[in-house]
Parts: C-alpha cells; sequence; structure tokens
C-alpha cells in the first residue's frame, strides 16, 4: 500500500447521498482476477452513455474537474455491495481521498485498505464544501493526515477528522493489516487451541 | 455484567485488544466465491503466505455462473476464466469446493445454511455484504472486502472495531399475505438506507420467534440494507430443529453439548442496547419498493411520499426520474414486464413453495418474462422432488439452475433498459439488474402474483377477493 502523508489537490463535487458501489463500479466489471484498472469503469453508467461517449453532465467529464484528487460526496458514501473494486477503481482514477459526512461501514474498510483515505466530516461543514466548490472549481483542499486536518482556503479555521490511531499509522507508514495480524501469530494460536464452541 | 447475544460471541472471539481500540478479532468460518477471492490469492501467493486454516474455508461458485446449461463450458470467457480460477486456486491451497455440477453448489448464503455449517455462536465472513444472511442462527456473520479475504487466508483473524449494538423488537401476528420479506423491507423503510451504519442488529420479538429459519435467513439477508454490519436472532428450538441431522452439524453426544452451549447465548433479560426499536407485525403490509435504494419502499397500498426537506427530497426526485415515476402516485396498476424470483434473499425452498402454490392452476401473464432461480443445487432437487417444476411449468414457468442470476446480473440474466422488474432480490439500485433496469423489491407472494396479473395488485385485496391464505 502507498503511504499517505499530506494532499493538496482540487475538488470533484457529488452531490449525491447514498452513492451505493454498484454505482461506483457496476458488477458487470468484476469479472477481472487482478486489482488494475478498474478506474476506466469508475462510475460507468453516470459518465458514459449506452455506447461509450462521455456524458457531458456528469461531473468527471466536466473539464474543470479533470486531475483533481479529493472526491467529495453526499452522505451514506458507498453503500451496498462489500466489492472492494468500488476503492480500486476511485483509486486507479486517480483519487486519493474521499470527503463525506458519513461512509457505509465496509467501503470505509476498504478504502483505508487501499490507501484511499476517508474523511468524515459534519453535515454543515460538507455542505459549505459544496457550496465553496460550486463557487471555484479551481478550490484546492489541503488534506494533513498526521494533524487530521482539512484546510479550505478562506476559512481561518481547519476542519477537523478522526480516525483509528493504528488506521492513521498504517497509511502514514504505508503498512497494512496481513503485516500487523502475522506478527500476533503466537497470540491466535494460543487462542486457536480453546474454542469451546466447535463442537 | 449483564451481555447481549452479540457480546457473547464477540468476546468469545477476541484473541485480544490492541491498544487504541481495536481487536484481533477471530473467523471460525470463512466462505470464499469466484468474484472477490482471486485478488486475494493472488496477493497471498505474492507475499509469499499460505492459508492458515484451509479447513475452515469453503467454496462455491455462484455470482457469475449461468442458469441454464451448466454440464457445459461457460459461454463468455471472462467469467469462464473467473470460475476456472477459482477452482485452480482451491486444488493448490486445499479448499474444498462445491463447484458447479457438485450436488452441493449453490448461492453460499443458502449452503452454508442447508449443509449445517452455519451454526450459532460462530463469526462468519465471506466476501460478500448478505454475510449477514447466517446471523439468523445467532452467529457473528458480515460481509468483507478483499484485502481482508487476504486477511482471514493469512492469519484466521480481522482487526476490527466493535460495532454498536442495536436490537429491533417486532411484537404481533403478521397478517396473512405478510412475509419475512415486507417485514425487513417495512423496517428498512422506516429507518432508511443507513439508519443502521456502526450497527450490529438483533431482531427480536414474538414475531420474529414465530418466523421459520428460512424467513429468519430473509430478514437477516438485508441487515446491511440499512446500513448494519449484520443482524442476528437468538438460537431457539426452531433453530435446533433445522440443524439437527444437517450433513456438517455435530452428532451424538456433540449435539447434546451444542445444544446447551447454544441455549447459553441469548441476551440477557437486562442486557442493554445502545439503540431500540419497536415495531408491531399487525401494521405491515405486502410491501413494494419504488427507488433506488431499499429504504424507498411503502405498502403495495400506498402511494409514493411527497417529501419537504430538501435535501431528501432531491434525493427522492433522482431515484424517480431514473424509475420514471412520481411523487405522491400510486403504483397499483402499473405494468411490469420482468419478475424474479431468487438470490441470496427469497431463494429457498419455502419461497418456491409460497409461488408454487399461488401459480397452481394459473397462468404467467403472456408479456411477462420470468426468471425462477433455485438458491442452491439441493433447493432445486427438494422443488423436483415436490413436483413443484410441473407445478410452475404449467403455468408458463422454467425453473433455472442455481446461482445469483438476476440479483446482481453478472452472468446472461438481465433486465433490458428501462424495463420493470418486480425482483425478490435485496438492492434496487440504478442498473443493478442490467444497465437501465427499473428493479421493484418485493416479497415470492407478490413477485408470483405480479407474475401472473403482468401488473401490480394490492395483494391485500387479493388476499381477500380469492380467498389466498398466506
Amino acid at each position: 500500500m502507498e503511504k499517505f502523508q499530506t494532499l493538496r489537490s482540487g475538488v470533484v463535487p457529488l452531490p449525491i447521498e447514498n452513492v451505493d458501489t454498484d454505482q461506483i463500479i457496476p458488477a458487470r466489471f468484476l469479472k477481472a482476477t487482478t486489482r488494475e484498472g478498474f478506474g476506466q469503469n469508475l462510475f460507468a453508467d453516470w459518465r458514459y452513455a449506452p455506447g461509450g461517449q462521455p456524458k457531458a453532465d456528469f461531473v468527471l467529464n466536466d473539464p474543470r474537474y479533470q486531475g483533481h484528487q479529493i472526491l467529495l460526496a453526499g452522505q451514506n458514501f458507498g453503500c451496498g455491495s462489500s466489492r472492494e473494486h468500488a476503492a480500486w477503481a476511485l483509486y486507479d482514477a486517480g483519487f486519493r481521498v474521499v470527503i463525506s459526512s458519513y461512509f457505509a461501514d465496509i467501503f470505509r474498510g476498504n478504502a483505508l485498505n487501499t490507501g484511499l483515505l476517508p474523511v468524515q466530516v459534519t453535515e454543515p461543514e460538507l455542505q459549505a464544501l459544496f457550496a465553496a466548490v460550486q463557487a471555484d472549481s479551481d478550490l484546492a483542499l489541503t488534506v494533513d493526515l498526521r494533524a487530521q486536518t482539512l484546510r479550505v482556503p478562506g476559512r481561518a479555521e481547519p476542519i477537523r477528522f478522526g480516525l483509528d490511531a493504528y488506521k492513521k499509522e498504517c497509511l502514514l507508514s504505508g503498512y497494512d493489516d496481513i503485516d500487523f495480524l502475522l506478527s500476533q501469530e503466537s497470540a491466535i494460536t494460543t487462542f486457536e487451541q480453546h474454542r469451546p464452541w466447535i463442537f | 455484567m449483564s451481555r447481549t447475544l452479540f457480546d457473547k460471541i464477540w468476546d468469545a472471539h477476541v484473541v485480544r485488544e490492541v491498544p487504541g481500540g481495536l481487536s484481533v478479532f477471530y473467523i471460525d468460518r470463512h466462505l470464499i466465491h469466484e468474484v472477490t477471492s482471486p485478488q486475494a490469492f493472488d496477493e497471498l501467493t505474492a507475499r509469499g503466505l499460505t492459508l492458515r486454516r484451509p479447513g475452515q474455508m469453503l467454496a462455491t461458485a455462484d455470482h457469475n455462473v449461468p442458469t441454464r446449461h451448466q454440464d457445459q463450458p461457460i459461454q463468455d470467457p471472462l467469467s469462464r476464466s473467473q470460475v476456472d480460477k477459482l477452482t485452480e486456486n482451491c486444488a493448490r491451497h486445499g479448499v474444498e469446493l462445491f463447484g458447479l455440477g457438485h450436488p452441493h453448489q449453490g448461492i453460499v448464503h443458502v449452503i452454508g445454511p442447508e449443509l449445517g455449517l452455519t451454526q450459532p455462536g460462530l463469526t462468519i465472513v465471506c466476501g460478500d455484504s448478505h454475510t449477514s444472511t447466517h446471523g439468523a442462527f445467532g452467529a457473528i456473520a458480515f460481509g468483507i472486502g478483499t484485502s481482508q479475504v487476504t486477511q482471514v487466508m493469512a492469519s484466521q483473524c480481522l482487526l476490527l472495531d466493535k460495532p454498536r449494538r442495536m436490537r429491533i423488537t417486532v411484537d404481533g401476528e403478521l397478517a396473512a399475505g405478510v412475509s419475512a420479506k415486507d417485514v425487513i423491507l417495512h423496517i428498512i423503510a422506516a429507518l432508511g438506507t443507513g439508519g443502521a451504519t456502526g450497527y450490529f442488529v438483533e431482531y427480536a420479538g414474538s414475531a420474529i420467534r414465530a418466523l421459520s429459519m428460512e424467513a429468519r435467513m430473509t430478514v437477516c439477508n438485508m441487515s446491511i440494507e440499512m446500513g448494519a454490519r449484520g443482524g442476528l436472532i437468538a438460537p431457539d428450538s426452531t433453530t435446533f430443529d433445522y440443524l439437527h441431522g444437517r450433513p456438517y452439524a455435530p452428532r451424538g453426544e456433540n449435539w447434546d453439548r451444542a445444544v446447551a452451549y447454544w441455549q447459553t447465548l441469548p441476551s440477557d433479560a437486562d442486557a442493554v442496547f445502545d439503540a431500540e426499536h419497536h415495531f408491531a407485525a399487525g401494521t405491515i403490509r405486502p410491501m413494494i419498493t419504488f427507488g433506488t435504494n431499499p429504504g424507498m419502499g411503502m405498502p403495495l397500498s400506498a402511494t409514493i411520499p411527497v417529501l419537504t426537506d430538501a435535501a431528501e427530497a432531491a434525493s427522492l426526485d433522482k431515484s424517480l426520474r431514473y424509475m420514471g415515476f412520481r411523487a405522491g402516485e400510486s403504483l397499483l396498476g402499473q405494468k411490469i414486464s420482468h419478475v424474479f424470483i431468487g438470490s441470496c434473499t427469497n431463494s429457498r425452498i419455502e419461497d418456491l413453495r409460497t409461488v408454487a402454490a399461488f401459480v397452481k392452476g394459473r397462468q404467467k401473464a403472456p408479456h411477462v418474462e420470468v426468471l425462477i432461480v433455485p438458491g442452491s443445487q439441493q433447493v432445486a432437487r427438494q422443488a423436483i422432488a415436490e413436483g413443484l417444476d410441473k407445478v410452475l411449468a404449467a403455468a408458463g414457468f422454467e425453473l433455472r439452475e442455481p446461482g445469483c442470476s438476476a440479483c446482481l446480473a453478472m452472468n446472461e440474466d438481465k433486465i433490458p433498459a428501462g424495463a420493470y422488474c418486480v425482483s425478490t432480490s435485496n438492492r434496487n439500485f440504478e442498473g443493478r439488474q442490467g444497465p437501465g433496469a427499473r428493479t421493484l423489491l418485493a416479497s415470492p407472494l407478490v413477485a408470483a402474483i405480479t407474475a401472473v396479473e403482468g401488473r401490480l395488485v394490492d395483494v391485500a385485496e387479493y388476499v381477500l377477493d380469492h380467498e389466498l391464505s398466506s
């Protein structure tokens, strides 16, 4: 997993609530057996007409937001299917941060395991961010993971966001849970010797 | 100290707590399928690791398999390659596989319970969000991503923060024509598609206790559709009677010891939950969804709500535009061109019996395309043994071969763009059943009535008019 420390980037606004993982990456693209290449089909049915032409009214096709690495989305982002391919598709398409007022549990975990940082803000903060990006499509936010802050131009105080301390260290160093779990070998072996609920 | 059912199983599976709040959490059973496992096997190999406990894993091919001619090679080369890769990986790593052609093959959440692999007190994971189904037995069961699949393969553990506990109590008796599917659609409509995010839900109350195991699975299956990590129901005599004698269930003295242990699991009388919700079973009506998430549901006889909150109204408006409906309108009389009866929510033998009982002596509406897909080979064999296939055939329906099918439309079973499909599955997301497809979630009975009528009708009236028993 790639390290994540700080990011200064423009924002792609997607003011839609309950974006499910079937929208992020439709099931028909899940036939691949490797992790690469899902970015081209990110939001496929919102992004492309049935013939494959880009839909002009979808934000990812708007030239003003090209190259932006922060996705700003409505509440309950990533609900539905557990497919980690959704996080892979966002990452493969260049996103490194998703901001929302809350995330579906499985998506949040998948994003952290992919190196994609889910930043949870309050609903008023989210709405203020949508308004700020609407006013200035080039607005660049600065995400500082160590400080757990989101700096917004024109806003005196940064927005602070929560994150589990262990997951934060993983992202900062580029480690993942497997490294940690393997280090627990002796405790797991001891545990396995007494599972009285297995009959 | 008083504990909930969830607490008891959780506490027993914590290997150790890590400073900061996470727990190393032990997994008893790991189910895998062809779509979310190949990258996990590759990651394991790339790191030079092996499976820690292959004997605690079970594989099946379900998400991406055809529902006709399963004895022949899969036509779609990508689907074939994915299923072949599962076969290779299972052979190389020593994982038991119930693949195509195996008498135990089927939807992963159907075969675990029917084989007796799913038992009270266990922790069960699978790279699929509907793993919550197994919670019907009083197990902690939940869906995981592919990185976590690799973690369980390598260590038999996950690093987790403990979810909060919610109890949803449904008391009273269900009206005629109202099923477990209507109960869970009613609950999700009330709580919303994100209403249980961060929670693990225990379903309780007299109406839940009165449900069969298959009906309980339908309820727990859709826990994820309100954002819950999972759902579970206290094990009782219904659970034990279902499990007794199944191939992987304990036997002899072990059975007696198992039951004695399982009886210690239900929540203590004074256990405290972080959130509680109560519903009266008698007020639940046959349900239908009108929008593009499972929380957008209503009684069939109701009208689509008109919302005043601006953000909610905008979200609903986007959904209704996709569905071709208007706020305030009734869906009764809406012409329906497709019906799907299947999925891990409603593809078990009781579901097929409900459908067969209704369509017996009736005929499918000529304009309706119907897919009836059993959840497993065992369900299919049972349906044939009971003659349900002949009843369905006489009414103009075909019983397909097992798989996930049009629930997520990875295989050929897709609903055309713009078409309305009444579906017994669990998700009505945009494009879920095929690009542009419009899904209305409902119970097997509502689906069967729709297939015969060719349009939505009020089941409550149907029950009276046609003296249909539930």
